[in-house]
């Protein structure tokens, strides 16, 4: 295996772990105003995402990180191609992340209202941008023979993407559900799991109608593991509705875990050995081999990879033991 | 306006921001992390209560950083995808390793210290805060790695078009970072410490919690006057070195266009830029000379030197930064510095004799001292970066081919404006917490507020 492919799998774990951690924090984000009725209600649906939502987004810096030192033409014209949606994501996460800090540093009921605000909004505009970023991404954009974007903004929202878009949207909501059903204590977390037990009804069409669309408007099932996984995905969302259906949310959170890491994983099985399809012409295409970083930068990016992620995956874990227990109105840090 | 002006001004303005929380986060986490690990070994509850009430100031700040440094991260490929193609080989590498390395620790790290008050044992809050304060001084080295290679690139070779890394260690051990990165740091620790003392002394004239912002004060002056004493002393043996590495940079902060030997120092000067001469200056003999080779003689290059030397090597063109701005910017730097190196050693005398608390006027003066190191870090990095123009990368790349091909300048315009707004709504908020929990006072921040009443508030009304 060739540090290109290795990389190729290192960026999709680094998706899959950022999507994964943070899309629960994104739906307990976006879910904000429709569990939490009172202030104390809002603070202990914050609180259950407060020591690890920081933590969780460095995943996405630590993505764009590895794009920029192992795919730099993948990083450029991702980065400047997606331009304006980029944009709204940075601003969505910029006015989010100051909303945590400061919603509760003032008692003034408009303040507050204000700063949730911002954590509902900025926690569902990148959720639905994600989604309509990577079906993009695998759907093929128009890139020219010198890896350059020459569509518009507008160009990225197609029915497909936007469906795409809805499904990453619907799929953190009841990831960031279920979670609250689990972290929180008594009337809210039933609350929380009512919520997802309506969100899946949405949901599950939704997802099945991006698959059925995705067999037509993209190549990803020409790979037979790819289509099998993302089939797989939805059988995950369908047996994370059974088992909390059941009571069991712990599980259920674990599956619906699943159909996020396996959407993932399809897109970029799907895309392998490309990470950008151009629409224009499939030799224009950016691959793991056109838009990489020399060999050399490889390797030492490699070492460092492979010394640091294990440690980051220690003490990260180590948090979530740490503040293992339930959400109550006793202690409110935020 | 111009693709390439309107990416330069956001830039611009984004980098700016984002550097005006930085500072204090480099010394703010050390001082929170000292005043804990002083609770910790002696007991003594005032420190607790020192580490909580600048704990708070500390995390206003710090969300402010983090959520701004995204975008420092993000419009490397936004605006700036020549750039990024051109050396993402070299300058991905430290940003990555910082993500990694640094910022993964620093925000973990930061959820279990706001969290962890009653969850971990006191060594192991202490240690949370440590390694938050560590981790974000090795993100300011890993970052500084990284323009450092715009300032001095090393341990590269051109090939297939673009910068690629022969040497990560001469990327680790580039003279330029050796020099920035102390007078970075030690300049967060400056503007820290005037934070500490300036809420301090606004609180001692007011008499409020004597004892605790007396040690408060202390532990900000002795951080003051060694990190500013440091500080100058790095930024002198900087400046030398810039004289070799970057001589058009040096020259434009002393708008010294023509060589001469020995070289005056220009203390003010009218610039006339189209002219290449000052129209009027107030000069001091052989300064110059002295300041860069540490002896009253020697060749000091002028501008208009540098830049026929340039043309022979770069080809036509225009090498000369716009002078006026760094030219000012180097004396506002210069000058805030030695402001703040006159109140720290006179507040160190004062607090000898015991008389800090007797001299209004300088308590009052320490109050208004605190934009004094924000002024200094803004205009430092000013110099720094406007001092490289034309060049993205000195010598490699000019910053007009580094922009992105695919973006309008509508499009820039528009992220432009979106930034500028939301940075300011923001730092109106920011300002407003900070002078709120600066101004109240530790003791409200020692027992965790009861929640209060739960109210009824719709969010959509």
């Amino acid at each position: 295996m060739d540090l290109n492919v290795l990389w190729f799998i290192l960026v999709t774990v680094l998706f899959i772990g950022f999507f994964f951690l943070e899309g629960f924090d994104y739906g307990v984000g976006i879910l904000l105003p429709v569990i939490g009725k009172t202030d104390t209600e809002r603070r202990m649906i914050i609180n259950t995402i407060g020591p690890f939502w920081d933590g969780n987004e460095v995943w996405m810096l630590t993505a764009g990180g590895a794009l920029f030192a192992a795919f730099p033409n993948w990083y450029a014209t991702l980065f400047s191609g997606f331009y304006l949606a980029l944009f709204l994501i940075l601003a969505a996460l910029i006015v989010r992340g100051v909303a945590f800090e400061f919603r509760s540093k003032d008692e003034n009921p408009t303040w507050r209202k204000c700063w949730d605000r911002m954590i509902f909004a900025g926690s569902l505009i990148p959720a639905l941008l994600w989604g309509v970023a990577m079906t993009n991404l695998i759907r093929g954009v128009p890139i020219d023979d010198k890896m350059e974007y020459v569509g518009t903004f507008w160009d990225l929202l197609s029915p497909y993407t936007l469906v795409g878009g809805l499904a990453g949207l619907l799929v953190f909501a009841l990831h960031g559900a279920i979670f609250l059903s689990l972290k929180i204590e008594g009337e809210l977390a039933e609350r929380s799991r009512k919520t997802a037990l309506g969100l899946f009804i949405i949901a599950v069409p939704v997802f099945i109608l991006l698959i059925v669309l995705s067999y037509s408007q993209t190549d990803i099932f020409t790979k037979l593991g790819a289509g099998l996984i993302f089939c797989g995905a939805a059988v995950a969302l369908l047996l994370a509705y059974w088992f909390l259906r059941s009571g069991k949310s712990g599980l259920a959170f674990v599956f619906n875990g699943l159909t996020i890491v396996f959407s993932t994983l399809a897109i970029f099985w799907g895309l392998f050995p490309r990470v950008m399809v151009s629409s224009l012409n499939p030799a224009w295409s950016l691959t793991i081999y056109n838009a990489s970083s020399s060999s050399y930068t490889l390797k030492i990016m490699t070492i460092a990879a492979l010394i640091l992620v294990p440690v980051v995956l220690l003490y990260q874990g180590w948090t979530y033991w740490v503040f293992r227990q339930r959400v109550n109105a006793k202690h409110l840090e935020y | 306006m111009s693709e390439l002006l309107l990416a330069r001004w956001q830039f611009g303005v984004t980098t700016v921001y984002h550097f005006l929380f930085v500072p204090l986060t480099l010394g703010l986490s050390i001082l929170v992390a000292i005043m804990e690990t002083i609770y910790v070994k002696t007991g003594n509850e005032t420190y607790k209560k020192m580490a909580q009430f600048w704990g708070k100031l500390f995390l206003i700040n710090f969300a402010m950083g983090v959520v701004t440094g995204i975008v420092q991260e993000f419009q490397f490929g936004m605006n700036w995808s020549g750039y990024s193609r051109f050396v993402g080989d070299i300058f991905g590498a430290p940003l990555a390793v910082e993500a990694l390395a640094a910022f993964f620790i620093e925000s973990t790290f930061i959820g279990l210290w706001i969290f962890g008050w009653d969850k971990l044992s006191k060594v192991q809050h202490a240690a949370a805060i440590w390694l938050v304060a560590f981790a974000t001084n090795l993100s300011a080295f890993w970052i500084l790695v990284a323009n450092s290679f715009m300032q001095q690139p090393v341990g590269y070779v051109l090939k297939n078009g673009r910068a690629e890394m022969t040497d990560f260690f001469a990327l680790l051990t580039n003279p330029h970072v050796l020099y920035q990165f102390p007078h970075t740091v030690l300049s967060g620790f400056a503007t820290a410490a005037f934070f500490v003392m300036g809420i301090s002394a606004y609180h001692l004239l007011r008499k409020n919690y004597l004892d605790f912002f007396r040690r408060s004060f202390r532990l900000g002056l002795i951080m003051g006057v060694i990190s500013i004493l440091l500080v100058t002393t790095v930024g002198h043996f900087q400046g030398q070195h810039l004289v070799n590495s970057q001589p058009m940079k040096m020259a434009a902060a002393e708008a010294h266009w023509e060589s001469a030997d020995p070289a005056p120092l220009a203390l003010v000067a009218f610039i006339d830029e189209k002219a290449q001469a000052n129209s009027f200056e107030i000069k001091i003999p052989k300064l110059l000379s002295f300041l860069s080779y540490n002896t009253f003689s020697g060749e000091v290059k002028g501008i208009k030197e540098i830049q026929a030397e340039y043309e022979a090597k770069y080809g036509p063109g225009n090498y000369i930064p716009p002078v006026t701005p760094v030219f000012w910017s180097f004396r506002i730097m210069v000058g805030a510095g030695v402001l703040m190196i006159l109140l720290a050693l006179y507040g160190l005398y004062l607090t000898r004799k015991g008389q800090l608390e007797e001299k209004a006027w300088f308590l009052k003066a320490m109050l208004w001292a605190i934009p004094l190191p924000y002024i200094a870090n803004t205009s430092g990095w000013l110099v720094a970066e406007i001092g490289r123009q034309p060049w993205i990368v000195q010598g490699l790349q000019k910053v007009e081919e580094a922009i992105s091909p695919s973006v309008s300048a509508g499009a820039v315009l528009t992220t432009l404006v979106g930034f500028t707004v939301l940075y300011g709504a923001l730092a109106v908020a920011d300002v407003y917490l900070l002078t709120k929990y600066a101004k109240q006072g530790p003791e409200e921040t020692i027992t965790p507020k009861s929640v209060g009443t739960s109210k009824e508030v719709s969010l959509w009304t």
